[in-house]
């Protein structure tokens, strides 16, 4: 008789192994099948960890996991061919305890997370692909992985394999996702010594910078550009829908070139030695796109569920959300022995009353939004460009006249009426 | 040195290559008759995909596993398939 579980966790990222972690703990007899050489060694993020839902997990995790910077600024800039409109909000609060994110490396810190799981008592098993799950009578019963006798029972089977879950599609709980669901985003980790990073951000040891880059950083297509400070490194990366990417005819390590030698960044990358680079799939098709999430014996948590709320750049910290969610779900199925879909539907309950899932359908609009009217990015971020270099540049003439230039060049260009409209469409797709 | 183009960004990158593609072009034809445009040679991130006049060259052993191929394909025409666990790229950083 094959060994059985009580719970198989496919997917050793931040949403399984929270998953993983918390059964674990409550005494359950947890799997945790992960297919790289090592957790992490196939996942890649920008760089953003918030604290709360991890903190949640493991209190004052900070104190021993492995995090490159807190983050103590935040910039976002509106970049134009040879010219940037940022703002952004610097605060020391964010600096100490208890923070509010970190830059993290994932590769170490997903080690280091499903380690926590381990030593609450899953079992990890690397280098292992689960090729499909067992059904039987409309139940989810197992596994079927690519090891010789490979084939693992569990009472549940949660499916954290990423935004390429290709066990929620065989199971039918989603269809192949569109390329305007999914954003293709590359990125490359730059070494270069903690002070030059410190004295380029105006920052000390212990203190990190985020910048957003919109505009000509992705030449106008729906995307955005990220540079994050590590200890000693900075992570710098761009992505836009897949479909923008297939209609522009974007190479995406071009773009990446593009920006790197962009006249507005190159000099904060100067003499910075390149030392990874990274491509991956965000889920950024919002609420709409999230699949079925649970089933008979079956929950589906993180990348996988498409819990991704691109807006906020969050992920990891809903994908650790839900894989706690679900474990709750799976330790309350466990009481009952009910793992039915109804049993385990509080997952599925708590997912949806949750911030995640509010904020997604708050934003359920937003990508469509930008995806189909691409005058945001394209003609908006240059227009206000013009417009502070006019307003800033003193050349006699008043400032209230100015003003009325600005405003006519604007609504010159895009008629009046059109630039109402683009507004308000705008703030109802993220009201 | 910051990297230039993609041959010294695929260059820093550690890979565990299986022997036998994780990637399948399932019809050739469709691409040469259907396909001007040739999509996959463009969007993937590593330059996996190269068209060689009649057929989809396919250089599995430098791919990033990150999928864009499968849904990007307008032909549905590329079977997608994880690696033999513990192959394929293995990131060592973030």
């Amino acid at each position: 008789m094959p060994e059985k579980f009580d719970v198989i966790v496919v997917g050793a990222g931040p949403a399984g192994s929270a998953c993983a972690l918390v059964t674990a703990k409550a005494g359950l007899k947890v799997l945790l099948v992960e297919r790289g050489e090592y957790p992490g060694s196939k996942n890649v993020m920008g760089g953003v960890l918030y604290r709360k839902q991890l903190e949640e997990l493991i209190p004052e995790f900070w104190k021993e996991a492995p995090l490159e910077r807190p983050v103590i600024e935040q910039r976002f800039w509106m970049m134009d061919k040879e010219s940037v409109v940022s703002f952004g909000y610097k605060g020391l609060e964010w600096g100490i305890e208890p923070y509010n994110n970190f830059t993290v490396l994932r590769a170490q810190f997903d080690q280091w997370f499903a380690q926590k799981a381990v030593e609450a008592g899953a079992l990890l098993i690397n280098e292992t692909v689960v090729t499909e799950c067992i059904v039987e009578n409309g139940k989810v019963i197992g596994i079927r992985t690519d090891r010789p006798d490979g084939e693992i029972f569990a009472d549940v089977v949660v499916l954290a394999d990423g935004v390429n879950s290709l066990l929620s599609k065989q199971l039918g709980f989603h269809k192949e996702f569109r390329p305007d669901e999914v954003a293709l985003t590359v990125m490359e980790v730059i070494n270069m010594p903690k002070e030059k990073i410190n004295d380029r951000f105006n920052l000390e040891d212990n203190q990190g910078c985020t910048i957003e880059i919109f505009g000509d950083s992705t030449k106008g297509n729906l995307g955005t550009a990220f540079l994050y400070t590590n200890k000693d490194s900075l992570n710098i990366g761009v992505g836009t829908t897949l479909s923008s990417m297939i209609k522009a005819k974007l190479k995406p390590y071009d773009l990446l070139d593009y920006l790197k030698t962009h006249p507005m960044v190159k000099q904060i990358l100067q003499g910075g030695e390149s030392a990874e680079y990274l491509a991956h799939l965000i889920p950024e098709g919002g609420f709409r796109s999230v699949p079925k999430v649970s089933g008979n014996g079956v929950l589906v948590i993180g990348d996988a569920a498409q819990l991704v709320n691109a807006i906020h750049r969050e992920g990891s910290n809903m994908a650790m959300n839900s894989g706690k969610m679900a474990a709750e779900a799976i330790i309350k199925a466990k009481e009952r022995n009910d793992f039915s879909e109804s049993g385990l539907s509080s997952y599925r309950e708590a997912l949806y009353n949750s911030f995640i899932m509010k904020d997604l359908e708050k934003y359920k609009d937003a990508a469509h939004t930008f995806e189909k009217y691409p005058q945001y990015f394209k003609e908006y971020v240059p227009m206000m460009n013009k417009a502070m270099s006019k307003f800033f540049t003193v050349d006699g003439t008043p400032k209230r006249e100015k003003q009325k230039q600005i405003m006519k060049s604007i609504t010159a260009e895009r008629g009046t009426i059109r630039v109402i409209q683009d507004m308000y469409r705008a703030w109802k797709a993220v009201k | 040195m910051s990297t230039k183009n993609l041959e010294e960004k695929q260059y820093l990158l550690r890979f565990r290559c299986d022997t036998k593609s994780h990637l399948t072009v399932l019809d050739h034809d469709v691409c040469m008759t259907q396909c001007p445009d040739k999509l996959c040679t463009v969007f993937c991130p590593a330059e996996v995909y190269k068209w060689e006049g009649k057929r989809m060259q396919v250089g599995y052993e430098g791919c990033h596993e990150c999928g864009s191929c499968r849904i990007g394909c307008p032909y549905e025409n590329i079977k997608w398939e994880y690696p033999k666990g513990g192959h394929g790229i293995v990131f060592r950083m973030a």
